[in-house]
C-alpha cells in the first residue's frame, strides 16, 4: 500500500501550496497517473479520501488523469503506446523497448477557493 | 502520519528510537482544530520547509465562493522528493556513493553486503542502512564486520523513504567518499516507486525464486540499473533458467546490467566490486 505514503505526499504538496498561494479550501486535485507508474488509480482514490479527511483538501474532488504509457524501440527506433513495461513494439514485434514516458504521477493543478 | 513533516508517529523507528522526538518538537493546533506534533531534528537544509503557519480560511461574502485554478511545478510531486535531492545533495558533497539495495526477502541481500564489506575492507569505507519492519538482527549482523550500520524500522510500513533515511544519514554521518549500502524493506513492489537520494538502485533477485520474477514485479526490475542474480552455487540443484531471467529483465529495462554472483561461493564477487568501483568512480 504505498499509495498511502503518496497520498500522503501530495497532502503535503496541497498544504505547501496552501501556505504560498493562501487559499483556504480545496476543491478539486487534478491528479496525472502514469499507466507505467507504479500507482493503482482505484487505491489511491481511497488513499487519498483517508488522508485529506479533517484537511485542507477534506471532501476535494480527486480528478485523476491518465497519461498513456510509451517507449522508444531499440530495434525500429519509432514509438510505441504501451499499456505494460514489457510489451513489444507495437510496429516491429522487437521485445527491447525503453520506456520514454507514462512512468510518473503528478499533481498538475488545484482548483481551490 | 504527520502530515506536515512526514515523520511516522509512533512507527518508524532509528535503532530502536522514534524519528518523532517529542522532546525535539511542538505541538500546535490547526485552524480546523487537529493538532499536530512536529520534530525539527533534521539534517536538512534549504529548501526542507518547517513553516507551519496554517492560513486560515479565507472571508467570503456571503454567497457562491469564488474559485481559482493554482499550478503545482511539474517536478513537485510530493515533499518526498525533496527530502530525496536533500539526501543527494549531502552525500554528493561528500562524494558517498549511495546504492538502494531491493529485493523480495531472502534474496540474501545482507549476506551479500557482509561480504562486500569484508572484501572492501582497507580500501573503502563502508556504512549500512538496513530497513526491516521489526528487529535490528541486520544491523548487528552487519556491525559484526566492523562497519557502521543505522537499522530503520518501518513498523507497518512497507518501504523505505527519503526522510527515514536523511535521519539515519545524519546519524551515521558517513566519511567522505565512503560507499552507503541502504538495504531497503524486503519487499519486489513498493520500494521501487520510492527515491531515497541513491545513486543507482541494485536489484538482488536470487535464483531460487523463479526466472519470471522480472515480468512479475516490472516496476522493481526498470527502476534498477543493475540485477545480482544471487546464491548462483545452487545453479546445478535448481531449473532456474538463467538466460530467461536475464531475457525477461531486458524486456521490463533494456539496460539493465547483470552480474551473477554467489554471496557463499565468492563467485562473481570481483565483478561486482569492480562494478562498485567502477560506478562510484563515475
Amino acid at each position: 500500500m504505498h499509495e498511502m505514503s503518496l497520498a500522503e505526499g501530495i497532502l503535503e504538496l496541497i498544504e505547501d501550496a496552501a501556505r504560498r498561494e493562501g487559499f483556504g479550501r480545496v476543491r478539486t486535485v487534478f491528479l496525472e497517473i502514469g499507466r507505467l507508474s507504479s500507482v493503482e488509480p482505484e487505491a489511491m482514490a481511497f488513499c487519498f479520501d483517508a488522508v485529506t479527511r479533517d484537511s485542507i483538501a477534506a471532501g476535494a474532488r480527486l480528478e485523476i488523469i491518465a497519461v498513456p504509457g510509451s517507449g522508444i524501440c531499440l530495434d525500429c527506433g519509432r514509438e510505441s503506446l504501451l499499456e505494460a513495461v514489457y510489451d513489444p513494439c507495437e510496429h516491429c514485434g522487437a521485445a527491447l523497448v525503453r520506456v520514454t514516458g507514462g512512468t510518473e504521477m503528478r499533481v498538475r493543478e488545484l482548483d481551490v477557493e | 502520519m504527520c502530515t506536515t513533516c512526514g515523520c511516522g508517529q509512533g512507527e518508524t523507528k532509528i535503532d530502536g528510537q522514534a524519528v518523532h522526538d517529542p522532546e525535539h518538537g511542538h505541538e500546535h493546533t490547526h485552524a480546523d482544530g487537529t493538532t499536530h506534533s512536529h520534530s525539527h531534528d533534521h539534517i536538512h537544509g534549504e529548501g526542507h520547509e518547517h513553516g507551519h503557519t496554517y492560513v486560515p480560511a479565507h472571508s467570503h461574502a456571503p454567497g457562491v465562493p469564488q474559485s481559482r485554478r493554482v499550478q503545482i511545478a511539474p517536478d513537485s510531486l510530493a515533499k518526498k522528493a525533496a527530502y530525496a535531492r536533500e539526501n543527494r545533495a549531502f552525500l554528493a558533497g561528500r562524494r558517498v556513493f549511495a546504492l538502494n539495495l531491493v529485493s523480495s526477502p531472502g534474496s540474501g541481500k545482507t549476506t551479500l553486503l557482509v561480504k562486500t564489506i569484508e572484501a572492501l575492507k582497507g580500501r573503502k569505507g563502508v556504512a549500512v542502512i538496513e530497513g526491516d519492519q521489526q528487529t535490528s538482527q541486520d544491523a548487528e549482523r552487519i556491525r559484526a564486520t566492523g562497519a557502521s550500520a543505522v537499522q530503520i524500522n518501518t513498523g507497518k510500513g512497507c518501504h523505505l523513504d527519503a526522510h527515514m533515511v536523511g535521519h539515519a544519514i545524519q546519524q551515521l554521518d558517513p566519511a567522505d567518499k565512503s560507499l552507503l549500502m541502504i538495504e531497503n524493506v524486503g519487499n519486489l513492489v513498493c520500494p521501487a516507486a520510492f527515491d531515497l537520494g541513491e545513486a543507482h538502485k541494485v536489484v538482488v533477485l536470487s535464483v531460487t525464486e523463479g526466472e519470471d520474477k522480472p515480468i512479475k514485479y516490472p516496476d522493481m526490475f526498470r527502476a534498477a540499473k543493475l540485477m545480482l542474480l544471487n546464491k548462483c552455487d545452487l545453479l546445478p540443484h535448481l531449473d532456474f533458467d538463467v538466460d530467461q531471467a536475464i531475457a525477461y529483465a531486458r524486456r521490463v529495462n533494456p539496460d539493465i546490467e547483470v552480474l551473477r554472483v554467489s554471496a557463499k561461493s565468492g563467485e562473481g564477487m570481483d565483478e561486482w566490486l569492480g562494478w562498485l568501483e567502477q560506478n562510484a568512480a563515475k
